[in-house]
């Protein structure tokens, strides 16, 4: 696998936000890849900066204070950062495309279903015009609505959540793309509609043989979707492997007291796990060390004066902690 | 008086609650029909327990919660605490009613009265019940505060100062500032991140212990209810579908519905990806429920007759009653 090209490849990221004359970062040196085909998860808790991770690789940062600093971002070995908008246009919803979390702000609520699905035909394939409703009608029968025919001309209004997410996976597959990020898809949704948005997923990636970046806080959804995880926070990747191994041999000290902190439903705990403190703000983000330092239980005095570098333990995993770094005199024996 | 004996064990009895609100159309805006939120449940918590109520948006949890604390009126049934009917109490014995029964709500961020000083937030219960001397009241609050692992500065503090699980130890401070028998949690951590949801559920456990609470905890993640609880209630459209023991829920479910619902959760586990059963469709409108069972129309196991009888909660096991037509 690991010989295989990368489909996308973010390398060295850094997304900055101006606030009042100083810049920010939300996300902060964050490389990973995706493969042809593959599901790659980012997980974290809100404001770790997966969010806005996915708008700059699509390129839908605010304009007015949101701003790549630095980094690439590698789609097929293309580098969009520099695209204009214009260029950007065409890999939007053609090559990638997105779905987010909240069906209703997504879909515009004055035009219906069969006019936004109809758009994304309209400007990325040379379809007839004649041609257009017919497959829209088939995209809506492809993510299970079963009145596909009538629903197209409907408004978002008339759907119920889990229709929305439905309507919103049909827009986003409509041209095949080879990559689909999905930002919390089924976070707004009850979860027995989250298992049939889950399903549909799996269905259609495979289908349209898609590669996928799919971003959630839940763990459970994670354990059930991914090849690969990415674990990040505060702007920063922590942890990055395969599913199997960021449940069963996970390295980051956030990494494990996260999977210690959910309550499972399969066994019987008093007292669950907790990470003391909260994650910091943008604002208030320590200027130098780890940014995990002080709610870490592992921390040791020169966590919060040495920049941990995101480094591969073993192949195929990689951790940003200095208890695995290598040229660090304490690593092994600190960790057992 | 067949209630004593019900007093010293149950502390909260509810029986046939129904709450229904009304639909106003037309140029009248005359009732046009009913949205049964609430439609007939029955339930008991015994003192000390933590009885879990779930389910999915819109199954009438949350109307259910506020109706037992009486903050709706009931459209029909009979609720009694600590054996005393307070289903249609009013004016001053409503008003000491509230002593004992606190709520403790969803949204930390709309909860709090922005403009008032934590300090007078988790106080105000305090005074508007007369309770303590005003230079006993600021000792009494402080150690409330630090007791929900506030620091001591936080009296000073306005809500907007604090993060998300910081604001729901004030609202769950607030809630034991009157040292009430029971709390009702509507959806307490839903809106908080995992790290920070586990240290507010381990506070509510110690708090439950240490002050002898009664916990009517609300909430639509199983898995958090299933951790929290000692009995668990199922809810679909305004109506209890299966009740049980917590580990029994989970061991052994009857009601398809609660199959369904465990199975639909994802499990942390990827080398034990759940064997999933899809229910399909979305949930009806409870202002026009199904006929018979409310669940039949998504129901993988439905029978001809589901959709003529409306099923009863019966005990099919020990402790564990469900209402479904395949265990009766």
């Amino acid at each position: 696998m690991s010989t295989q090209e990368s489909l996308l490849k973010v390398q060295n990221l850094h997304t900055g936000f101006e606030i009042e004359g100083k810049t920010y970062y939300a996300v902060k040196d964050v490389s990973f890849d995706v493969k042809p085909k593959e599901v790659v998860c980012v997980v974290g808790e809100s404001g770790c900066g997966k969010s806005v991770m996915s708008l700059s690789i699509m390129d839908l940062l605010p304009k007015h204070n949101g701003k790549i600093a630095q980094g690439e971002i590698l789609f097929k070995g293309k580098d969009l950062v520099p695209l204009s908008d214009n260029e950007m246009n065409q890999i939007r919803g053609k090559d990638i495309s997105m779905i987010f979390q909240e069906p209703m702000t997504a879909l515009n609520p004055v035009l219906s279903i069969g006019f936004q699905l109809d758009e994304v035909l309209i400007n990325h394939t040379t379809s007839k015009n004649e041609e257009i409703r017919r497959k829209s009608i088939s995209l809506l029968q492809q993510v299970g609505i079963s009145r596909a025919d009538q629903v197209v001309n409907e408004y978002p209004h008339q759907l119920s959540g889990g229709m929305r997410q439905r309507v919103m996976i049909a827009m986003a597959i409509a041209c095949q793309p080879q990559l689909l990020i999905a930002d919390e898809p089924t976070t707004a949704l009850d979860v027995t509609v989250q298992a049939q948005i889950l399903e549909l997923i799996t269905k259609i990636q495979e289908e349209v043989g898609m590669a996928m970046l799919l971003i959630t806080h839940d763990l459970g959804v994670v354990a059930e979707m991914a090849d690969r995880v990415v674990v990040m926070y505060a702007g920063q990747v922590v942890e990055y492997t395969d599913a199997d191994r960021l449940f069963y041999a996970p390295k980051h000290p956030y990494t494990k007291a996260l999977l210690d902190s959910i309550p499972r439903m399969d066994e019987t705990r008093e007292v669950l796990n907790t990470i003391k403190g909260i994650v910091p703000s943008l604002k208030n983000m320590p200027a130098k060390g780890c940014r995990f330092v002080d709610r870490c239980p592992s921390a040791m005095p020169e966590c919060a004066e040495i920049d941990p570098q995101l480094g591969e333990v073993e192949k195929g995993h990689a951790v940003r902690c200095i208890l695995y770094d290598a040229s660090h005199p304490e690593k092994e024996a600190e960790v057992k | 008086m067949a209630n004593d004996a019900v007093k010293s064990e149950h502390l909260l009895q509810v029986q046939e609650l129904k709450k229904y609100y009304p639909v106003r159309g037309g140029f009248l805006r005359r009732k046009v029909g009913d949205v049964k939120a609430v439609d007939n449940i029955s339930l008991e918590l015994k003192r000390g327990e933590t009885f879990g109520l779930v389910g999915e948006s819109g199954c009438g949890k949350s109307t259910a919660g506020r109706t037992i604390t009486r903050l709706f009126k009931p459209t029909a049934g009979k609720i009694f605490f600590e054996g005393r009917d307070i289903t249609s109490l009013r004016g001053s014995e409503l008003r000491d009613l509230r002593q004992d029964i606190q709520m403790v709500f969803q949204d930390p961020f709309a909860s709090l009265n922005p403009k008032m000083m934590v300090g007078s937030i988790v106080s105000e219960p305090l005074i508007n019940y007369g309770k303590g001397s005003e230079s006993k009241l600021k000792e009494e609050v402080m150690n409330l505060l630090s007791r929900v692992g506030l620091p001591e500065d936080a009296y000073y503090k306005y809500p907007h100062e604090f993060s998300g699980g910081q604001r729901q130890r004030i609202g769950i401070a607030r809630a034991l500032a009157l040292k009430p028998k029971l709390i009702v949690a509507d959806e307490p951590v839903s809106a908080l991140d995992v790290s920070v949801q586990s240290q507010v559920l381990n506070l509510l456990k110690e708090l439950q212990q240490e002050f002898n609470l009664t916990l009517l905890f609300i909430a639509h993640d199983l898995s958090v209810v299933k951790h929290m609880s000692d009995r668990i209630g199922v809810m679909y459209l305004g109506n209890l579908v299966e009740v049980a023991d917590a580990q029994d829920i989970y061991a052994d479910p009857k009601h398809p519905y609660t199959q369904a619902l465990i199975s639909a959760i994802p499990q942390p586990d990827p080398r034990n990806k759940s064997k999933r059963i899809i229910l399909s469709g979305d949930v009806p409108s409870p202002q026009n429920p199904p006929t018979g069972c409310p669940f039949h129309p998504r129901c993988p196991k439905a029978m001809p007759e589901c959709s003529d009888k409306k099923p009863q909660l019966r005990e099919v096991n020990r402790d564990h009653r469900v209402s479904c037509l395949l265990y009766e």
